[in-house]
């Protein structure tokens, strides 16, 4: 039921997931000025828009002994490695890779970012911004196997790796109803990949805005272009894995997979907003002590059903 | 075609990360070229028609390599992996062993005998490959995982300075436990 390949997708995906980004980030400008109690106009919206040019024009700053060429590599891998992501995600009838791995496809992309972050904190040969590149690590191997435990318990329910067929085995029940805890971690899984809100940890004010402070101009905007359009993958492949595709009454399937997709996107940019900033090393704790277990138990029972 | 030019290439690249691996001089550098050299393997296993295998060869890579690094640094005798070093140790003992294991893994390509295809190859091979791991091996996977599981545990435990009675008291009565780092559930 899904077209694979052709190519005004390879386009249309970029695109899209930009365009969702953008909305990501508008819409915490406005509970920005909200919360802040400045008057919420139109303008209001485009108000972080207006650093995109400033980047682009700004002076690159000069560090004694940089690592430039690891530098830049990381700085580039993590938006890259979110708009590969989108590749097995389906909109409506479309996707752009039909990969028989998608979910695993989607989780290695996921796990570059690690490489792409730690990369980003040691190339510029600066304290606070390695720090910030260990502590993302230290996040990611919290975060990471309940995330993957996630994924595996959509995967199981479908009995199939292929995005498609999570999609089409949710006919009728929606994993995210029976698979509530899953549906849970995954989305706790999206904010801490693209180290927002509770797991802006690596990027701190208490050290100077760690992985993200010794950038600038262009690099600084990609390495913060890369965590919104990470958000908004993981809002996007939240839909086909837990919350039924495109399917719903009335509308075409691009229509419910945008709707769905932009409501779980603005889900994740409320409660972003809600939490305070997690060290790692309590969440290292929580995740392990009390995710995991819940998560390994919750892959239990799509399996148990798969048996039975 | 196609997938002989990428597997040429893909081989070509892999062995060149290898060789960067022994001559670049920054212990983060190295591990992100062997890194990139893993990946081509993982790339390659997929093109021979394993994407399962290939990519999750590429996730599990990435978060070894990454955390493989940090250790790296942590643990060099210069301060902190941070200084330019050569990662050449035993040069002549490590050549000998070397072209002995590349020259047995060479040999072994030609004296396999080698099944030739003869029903057509499915078109999801996951399936084949879980089926062949853990249909007739259960045995030996349940055996390995355990293994690997014990050892973990049992490394850290020797490894580790401080014992329950650290942590807990004399009469392992203390709540919450005296940790250097404190935990997130207060245990």
């Amino acid at each position: 039921m899904t077209e694979a390949g052709t190519w005004w997708t390879l386009l249309a995906a970029p695109v899209l997931l930009l365009a969702l980004a953008g909305l990501a980030v508008a819409g915490s400008a406005l509970l920005d000025a909200r919360d802040a109690g400045r008057p919420v106009r139109v303008a209001t919206l485009g108000r972080p828009f207006l650093g995109v040019p400033r980047a682009l024009l700004a002076q690159p700053r000069r560090l004694p002994a940089p690592d430039v060429l690891l530098w830049r590599a990381g700085v580039i891998t993590v938006p890259v490695a979110a708009i590969l992501s989108t590749l097995v995600i389906p909109f409506g009838g479309a996707v752009v890779a039909d990969l028989s791995v998608g979910v695993v496809w989607f989780n290695a992309m996921e796990v570059l970012t690690w490489a792409g972050l730690w990369l980003a904190g040691w190339g510029p040969n600066a304290a606070f911004s390695l720090v910030g590149g260990y502590r993302f690590l230290a996040q990611g191997l919290a975060y990471e196997l309940p995330l993957m435990f996630a994924l595996i318990s959509a995967a199981t329910g479908a009995q199939s790796l292929r995005v498609g067929d999570v999609v089409a085995a949710q006919h009728g029940l929606w994993f995210a109803v029976w698979m509530p805890f899953a549906f849970v971690v995954y989305l706790a899984g999206v904010l801490a990949f693209s180290f927002l809100g509770p797991f802006a940890y690596p990027a701190g004010r208490d050290i100077a805005d760690g992985v993200l402070g010794e950038t600038s101009g262009v690099d600084q905007l990609l390495l913060q272009a890369g965590r919104w359009l990470w958000l908004a993958s993981g809002a996007a492949m939240a839909v086909p894995l837990f919350l039924g595709g495109g399917a719903g009454p009335g509308l075409p399937g691009w229509a419910w997979q945008a709707v769905k997709t932009v409501l779980v996107l603005g889900l994740l940019v409320w409660v972003m907003r809600r939490l305070p900033v997690l060290r790692a090393d309590r969440y290292v704790e929580f995740a392990w002590v009390v995710l995991l277990p819940v998560a390994v138990l919750q892959t239990l029972v799509p399996a148990l059903a798969a048996l039975g | 075609m196609t997938g002989v030019v990428l597997l040429w290439v893909l081989g070509v690249l892999a062995l060149a990360g290898g060789v960067l691996v022994f001559t670049l001089d920054s212990m983060a550098r190295v591990t992100f070229a062997l890194l990139g050299s893993l990946m081509c393997v993982g790339a390659v296993v997929t093109v021979l028609g394993l994407p399962y295998l290939g990519v999750v060869i590429v996730l599990m890579m990435v978060m070894e390599m990454v955390i493989m690094a940090v250790f790296m640094i942590a643990y060099m005798m210069n301060p902190a992996g941070l200084m330019p070093m050569s990662m050449l140790h035993n040069t002549r003992g490590a050549l000998v062993i070397s072209v002995a294991v590349f020259a047995a893994l060479v040999a072994g390509i030609f004296v396999v005998p080698w099944p030739d295809r003869s029903p057509p190859r499915p078109r999801d091979t996951t399936v084949q490959v879980g089926v062949s791991l853990m249909g007739e091996q259960m045995l030996t996977m349940v055996t390995l995982g355990f293994v690997l599981l014990a050892t973990m545990v049992g490394a850290t435990a020797l490894a580790t300075r401080r014992g329950r009675y650290d942590r807990l008291g004399d009469d392992l009565d203390q709540r919450p436990a005296k940790d250097p780092a404190v935990g997130g559930v207060g245990r």
